[in-house]
C-alpha cells in the first residue's frame, strides 16, 4: 500500500508537471465544451442541448484521460526506456499498471466535476441527482478505456507516432459515439459503426443517469458491450504489451 | 563466494547464435569488465545477468537467483544503468531519486547519492535542462539510491567527452571503495584496464581471453621491431628481440646503411586486444 501510495502520488505529479500533456488530456475537453456550448442551443430529444453536450463530453473526456492519456504516456515511456527501467526494480508491474489507471481515474474525476461546474456556470445545466451511480460510471468507463489504451500502447511501434494513432482513434470514435452531438441523423453506416463502440455505450449509462435519473444497471446491454471491450483490451495487452522500446 | 556464476551460458536470435557458451564467475567487491566491439554479445549477457531475457542454454547464478525466475527478492539488491535511458524530462534530480527510492526497503540518502554523483548543486532543476553527461550521472545515481549489492554498467561512458569519462570514472571506483560488485561492459580498452580488477574479452559470442588486464599482454605477443628498406616498411617479430636487434644492427653497420625510422615496441594491451578481437588477415 505504501509503495502503491508513493508511485500514485508521482504520477499525479509527473502528469501535471508534463503542461502541453495536461492540457490536451485534461484541459481540451473542457475547452471543446465551452465551444460546442455556445454553439448548440434549444432542446435535444426533449432535454437541454447543452446538458446533452456536457453528456457527449464526459464520454469525451474518458476516452481521452483514459485511453488516448494512457497509450502517450505509455509508449513516450516505453521508448525512452523508463519502463525498462522501472523492471529493473523491485516495483511489482501490476502496481506500476494499476498506479496509471488510478491516476487516469482522478484526472478524469476532477475533469467530470469541472464538466459540470462549467455546464452550471455557462449553461445553467442541472447538477446530477444519483452521485454515487455517476462515480462508479466514471469508474467503469476509466476502465474500459485504459484497458484499451493499454492494447494501443502494445500495438504503437514509435513515440513520434503515439499521438497521430491515438487521435486517428479517438476523434472518429467520439463523433460516432455522440460525443459532439446526437448521431440520429448520420448515415446508417455510420450509426453502424458507432454501434460497436465502447464510447456510445459509456454515453448511454452516463446520459441514463444524468438526465434519466436511472439506475446504473439499467442499461445491462451497454455494460456488456464495455465488459467486452475491456476483457479485449486486456487480452490484447497481455499477448503484446512489452516493456522494451521497439525502435530496433 | 561469487556475487555472479555463469556456466556455458547460450543465447540464439532466430539464427544468430549472440553467445556460444560463456563462463565466467566474479567475486563479490569485485569490478569484473566485460570487453569487446559492438556485436560480440556484452548486452545480451549482461541483460540475461540483469533478469531482461530468457538464456537458451547453460546455468547462471545472480546473488544466489537465477535472474529468469527471480523476482522482487533479487531485484531490490541489483542496481541496473542501461545502455540508453532517458529520465523523466519534467522531474528534478531530487524528485528522480526520491520516486526510485521509495521502490526499495533501505533505501540511501537521497541527498547522499546526490553529492556522490555530483549533482547536489542541480538537486531542484529539471532533469530537461541538464547535459547528456549530467543525465547518465543521475541515471547511476538511480542504479545506486536503492543501495544494491550488485550494478551492472552497461556502456557507462559511450558518448562521453574525456572530461565527463575521468568524472565517471571517478565514480564507478568509488562503488568499489563502497564494496560493491560491479559488472562493467566497455568497448573501450582503457576504461577496463582502469577500472576492471578482471577483464573478460567477448568476440562473436564467446570470450577469447580473461585474467587481470596486466596479465593479459604478458607474453602472448612477440617484440616487434620496425625499420624502412628501400622505402618499404619491415617488420619483424620476434620472441629473441636482443640477438635478432643485434645481427641486424650489425649487417647494416657492416654495408654502411642506416635503418630508417628503426623501433622495437612491446605490444600494449590495446594491440593484444584488437589482435584478438578483428578478423585474422587472410
Amino acid at each position: 500500500m505504501r509503495i502503491f501510495l508513493h508511485q500514485l502520488r508521482f504520477e499525479q505529479l509527473l502528469f501535471w508537471r508534463s503542461r502541453e500533456a495536461a492540457f490536451f488530456i485534461f484541459g481540451f475537453p473542457l475547452l471543446l465544451f465551452v465551444l460546442l456550448g455556445s454553439v448548440y442551443n434549444g432542446k435535444i430529444d426533449g432535454y437541454p442541448a447543452s446538458s446533452v453536450l456536457l453528456v457527449g463530453m464526459i464520454g469525451y473526456g474518458a476516452a481521452n484521460t483514459a485511453f488516448a492519456g494512457t497509450a502517450i504516456i505509455l509508449v513516450n515511456r516505453r521508448e525512452y526506456g523508463i519502463l525498462k527501467r522501472i523492471r529493473s526494480t523491485p516495483l511489482p508491474a501490476w502496481v506500476y499498471l494499476a498506479c496509471t489507471l488510478v491516476s487516469s481515474l482522478l484526472v478524469f474525476t476532477l475533469e467530470t466535476v469541472l464538466l459540470f461546474a462549467v455546464g452550471r456556470i455557462f449553461f445553467s445545466a442541472q447538477l446530477p441527482g444519483h452521485v454515487a451511480s455517476l462515480a462508479v460510471a466514471v469508474l467503469i468507463g476509466t476502465t474500459v478505456f485504459a484497458a484499451i489504451g493499454l492494447a494501443v500502447t502494445a500495438l504503437i511501434r514509435s513515440a513520434e507516432g503515439s499521438s497521430a494513432v491515438v487521435n486517428f482513434i479517438l476523434l472518429p470514435m467520439a463523433f460516432l459515439s455522440g460525443s459532439f452531438g446526437p448521431t440520429r441523423r448520420y448515415p446508417t453506416f455510420l450509426r453502424a459503426i458507432g454501434d460497436v463502440l465502447p464510447l456510445k455505450y459509456f454515453i448511454e449509462v452516463v446520459k441514463g443517469i444524468y438526465l434519466g435519473g436511472h439506475a446504473l444497471w439499467s442499461r445491462p446491454g451497454a455494460l456488456g458491450v464495455m465488459a467486452a471491450w475491456t476483457a479485449g483490451g486486456i487480452v490484447v495487452a497481455r499477448l503484446r504489451f512489452g516493456w522494451e522500446p521497439r525502435e530496433r | 563466494m561469487s556475487a555472479i556464476r555463469v556456466e556455458d551460458l547460450r543465447k540464439r536470435y532466430g539464427d544468430d547464435e549472440a553467445l556460444r557458451g560463456i563462463s565466467f564467475e566474479i567475486e563479490e567487491g569485485e569490478v569484473f569488465g566485460l570487453l569487446g566491439p559492438n556485436g560480440a554479445g556484452k548486452t545480451t549477457t549482461v541483460e540475461i545477468l540483469e533478469g531482461y531475457r530468457k538464456r537458451d542454454g547453460g546455468n547462471v547464478e545472480v546473488l544466489g537467483f537465477d535472474p529468469q525466475r527471480a523476482q522482487r527478492e533479487f531485484r531490490e539488491r541489483i542496481g541496473v544503468v542501461l545502455q540508453s535511458a532517458e529520465p523523466w524530462p519534467n522531474l528534478t534530480p531530487h524528485e528522480t531519486l526520491s520516486l526510485f527510492a521509495g521502490y526499495y526497503p533501505r533505501p540511501r540518502d537521497v541527498g547522499e547519492v546526490l553529492d556522490l554523483v555530483g549533482l547536489a548543486d542541480k538537486r531542484n532543476v529539471r532533469v530537461k535542462t541538464l547535459s547528456g553527461g549530467q543525465k547518465r550521472r543521475l541515471d547511476l545515481g538511480v542504479a545506486l539510491v536503492g543501495d544494491p549489492q550488485l550494478v551492472f554498467l552497461d556502456e557507462p561512458t559511450t558518448g562521453f567527452d574525456p572530461a565527463a569519462r575521468r568524472a565517471a570514472w571517478g565514480m564507478i571506483r568509488s562503488l568499489r571503495s563502497l564494496g560493491k560488485t560491479v559488472l562493467l561492459t566497455t568497448h573501450y580498452l582503457d576504461e577496463a584496464q582502469q577500472l576492471a580488477d578482471r577483464v573478460a574479452v567477448l568476440r562473436e559470442g564467446q570470450i577469447v581471453i580473461m585474467g587481470a588486464p596486466s596479465a593479459l599482454t604478458g607474453g602472448s605477443l612477440d617484440a616487434e621491431i620496425r625499420f624502412r628498406r628501400n622505402g618499404e616498411q619491415v617488420v619483424l617479430r620476434t620472441d629473441e628481440p636482443t640477438r635478432v636487434l643485434h645481427e641486424l644492427t650489425a649487417e647494416a653497420l657492416a654495408a654502411g646503411e642506416e635503418l630508417e625510422g628503426l623501433e622495437v615496441r612491446r605490444p600494449t594491451l590495446e594491440d593484444v586486444y584488437l589482435s584478438l578481437v578483428q578478423e585474422e588477415e587472410p
